[in-house]
């Protein structure tokens, strides 16, 4: 690292402390962290894209210059005016309406589809790497199974199985990032197993349940933390392209991925259908991966220096 | 290596199985009678039974599942319910775009990232870096279907330099086919250039740092010689590696791709296919594309065996 060495770059990375420990220095580290975190440009920026994301889909009702499902409030097809920022579709709906109100699906099936993931793969991957055996290679071997699954041809799959709607569309997109989860907190849950305090706890005759809840999961969560939050710009891809394919939320609701689809048809006399919701699109997808590397950077004590 | 091989097999033979009960599960779990799709809308309850004592649907779900497992490993993937076509046909036709598309990718991705990935770790923190890296995490974060609504709009309606949609084997005729390509392969190649130069740049700035490097710029050695001797080929080891298990991404990329391109490849097929509730071809299909993508997965690793004695004891 070019920078210059702080007292943080001269300590080994700290292993991982009980909980009592971790309360002690809470504050601090935190603090540190931070500190750690602001330095790096390309996280602050893509933080700063992410509130900016989380505000725009809270007040959408207060933003949006339109209602979002009026039709003929401008007229057709036309490109960015005064009255309409990003011009209109072929419905005469206003288009910066839609791409705010777009924002609100955008965001809930990221983040509720990961948050499902998380759940569903964290539980198997501490059962699988605390108890091991046969449950281990049960769950590890159907975990192999998902993973081979591009996330897109198993969202589409679950789609024909389910039907549409949002919920649906969050289930589909969940189930492809469950074997993720499941396999880095597996391979920390192997690691921690082995620390003398966990020996202790067992020794001290806490149940198993409840040496995973209150001793194992705490010490495995940063890589978990990082992984859900890299995770959220590929969910909201995936969401992006099922709408994209026909198979997200039905019409009219307004997202972003049927927004393209829908200026396909149009890309020729107005281009700015496609494009303008595909813009709104990649901007929080880029925020998403840089706060997400920087959480990476800056959490994951394997990768600290 | 031959111990190494073998568990490797068994492993990939597992996965198969896995991947074989989750496509059968899935396709068990969808709304609606099978037989009464196969059948359509006309049939008397005679053919009915007998189908579905034919197909086995009045046995135990294990049963059933050996019956399709034979089935399949016997290469039959059953007929269209649309329109009876065999499914094997379909699917090994839209397989052959499908792939060129992928390898025609791969080809245009590395070209971009291999440059970029070494350029920005030997200017460490410069604006090369600053700037190939910016440009990898953009292209990496566009959506591949929008990207490639904007590059029809840019080159095909606003230049005509390239046509917007149509797909030509490049074994019928090879520059007319490159020139149809050029839009989806960059549209995925360069997704797959902004993921393997990052790799590429932390792989790199990984080896610089060991220490038989700093021995050797301790001897004297010219910086470029340095990367380009000794560190490049370690270091793009693991790169190979990465490019390899991003088929299956490449796939998953491929479905989007293809549509918007009118590639009647793999992805449109089964999308195709779903809409239609053509559920023999989904099935088919699928199943396929990930054997393909697992089988690949194994190909990479053994040969990062064979490139990296290292790892062999496992």
């Amino acid at each position: 690292m070019a920078q210059p060495l702080t007292v943080d770059d001269a300590l080994p990375a700290p292993a991982p402390s009980s909980g009592e420990v971790a309360e002690a220095r809470g504050p601090s580290s935190t603090r540190r962290w931070w500190r750690r975190f602001a330095r790096n440009r390309g996280a602050v920026f893509g933080l700063a894209v992410f509130l900016a994301v989380v505000v725009m889909a809270i007040f959408a009702n207060v933003l949006a210059p339109y209602d979002p499902l009026a039709q003929g409030v401008g007229p057709a097809n036309q490109g960015p005016t005064w009255s309409h920022w990003a011009g209109t579709d072929s419905f005469g709906r206003d288009m910066l309406s839609r791409i705010i109100y777009g924002a609100r699906i955008a965001l809930i099936v990221g983040i509720v589809s990961v948050l499902l993931a998380m759940a569903i793969g964290v539980t198997l991957g501490l059962v699988a790497g605390y108890y091991g055996g046969w449950m281990d290679v049960l769950i590890m071997r159907v975990m192999d199974g998902l993973f081979a699954f591009p996330i897109i041809i198993l969202a589409i799959a679950m789609m024909a199985v389910m039907g549409f709607g949002v919920k649906n569309v969050i289930i589909a997109v969940a189930v492809g990032f469950i074997a993720p989860f499941a396999r880095v907190t597996r391979a920390d849950v192997l690691a921690v197993k082995e620390e003398p305090y966990i020996e202790a706890a067992r020794l001290a005759g806490v149940t198993r349940p409840a040496i995973i809840a209150r001793h194992v999961l705490p010490n495995v969560l940063a890589p978990i933390i990082v992984q859900a939050a890299l995770r959220v710009s590929g969910a909201i891809i995936t969401e992006s392209g099922l709408s994209f394919l026909g198979l997200g939320p039905p019409p009219p609701t307004p997202v972003w991925g049927s927004m393209i689809a829908e200026g396909r048809n149009f890309i020729v006399m107005a281009p700015h259908i496609s494009t303008i919701p595909g813009i709104a699109l990649m901007v929080t997808i880029v925020g998403l991966n840089l706060l997400g590397d920087g959480l990476r950077d800056t959490l994951d004590p394997r990768l600290r220096r | 290596m031959l111990r190494c091989f073998l568990s490797r097999f068994g492993q990939t033979l597992a996965v198969l199985f896995t991947v074989s009960v989750i496509i059968f599960a899935l396709m068990r779990l969808i709304p609606g009678d099978p037989i009464m799709m196969i059948l359509g809308d006309d049939f008397t309850q005679d053919a009915y039974q007998k189908l579905r004592a034919k197909l086995g649907f009045d046995r135990s779900i294990v049963i059933q599942y050996l019956i399709w497992l034979e089935a399949i490993l016997r290469g039959d993937f059953g007929d269209s319910y649309l329109n009876h076509e065999q499914v094997n046909r379909l699917v090994w036709e839209a397989f052959q775009p499908t792939l060129t598309l992928v390898v025609a990718s791969m080809i245009v991705g590395v070209l971009i990232a291999v440059p970029s990935g070494i350029v920005a770790a030997m200017r460490k923190d410069s604006a090369w870096d600053w700037g190939s890296m910016g440009f990898a995490i953009f292209v990496y974060s566009m959506p591949g279907f929008w990207k490639g609504i904007v590059l029809i709009w840019i080159f095909s309606v606003y230049l005509g330099w390239f046509p917007a949609v149509g797909y030509v084997a490049p074994w019928q005729d090879f520059w007319n086919s490159m020139w149809r390509l050029a839009l989806p392969a960059v549209t995925l190649g360069t997704f797959f250039s902004g993921l393997v130069a990052r790799i590429i740049r932390s792989s790199l700035l990984e080896v610089l740092d060991l220490d038989y490097i700093k021995a050797a710029r301790a001897r004297g050695v010219r910086r470029a010689a340095l990367v380009y001797r000794h560190a490049l080929a370690n270091a793009l080891i693991p790169v190979v590696t990465v490019i390899g298990l991003q088929f299956g991404t490449l796939l998953g990329g491929a479905v989007l791709t293809e549509t918007v391109f009118g590639i009647p490849g793999m992805g449109r097929l089964t999308v195709a296919a779903i809409l239609n509730r053509d559920y023999a071809v989904v099935q088919g299909a699928i199943l396929v594309g990930v054997f393909a993508i697992v089988v690949v997965n194994l190909a990479v690793d053994l040969t990062y065996a064979f490139l990296n004695p290292r790892i062999r004891v496992t």
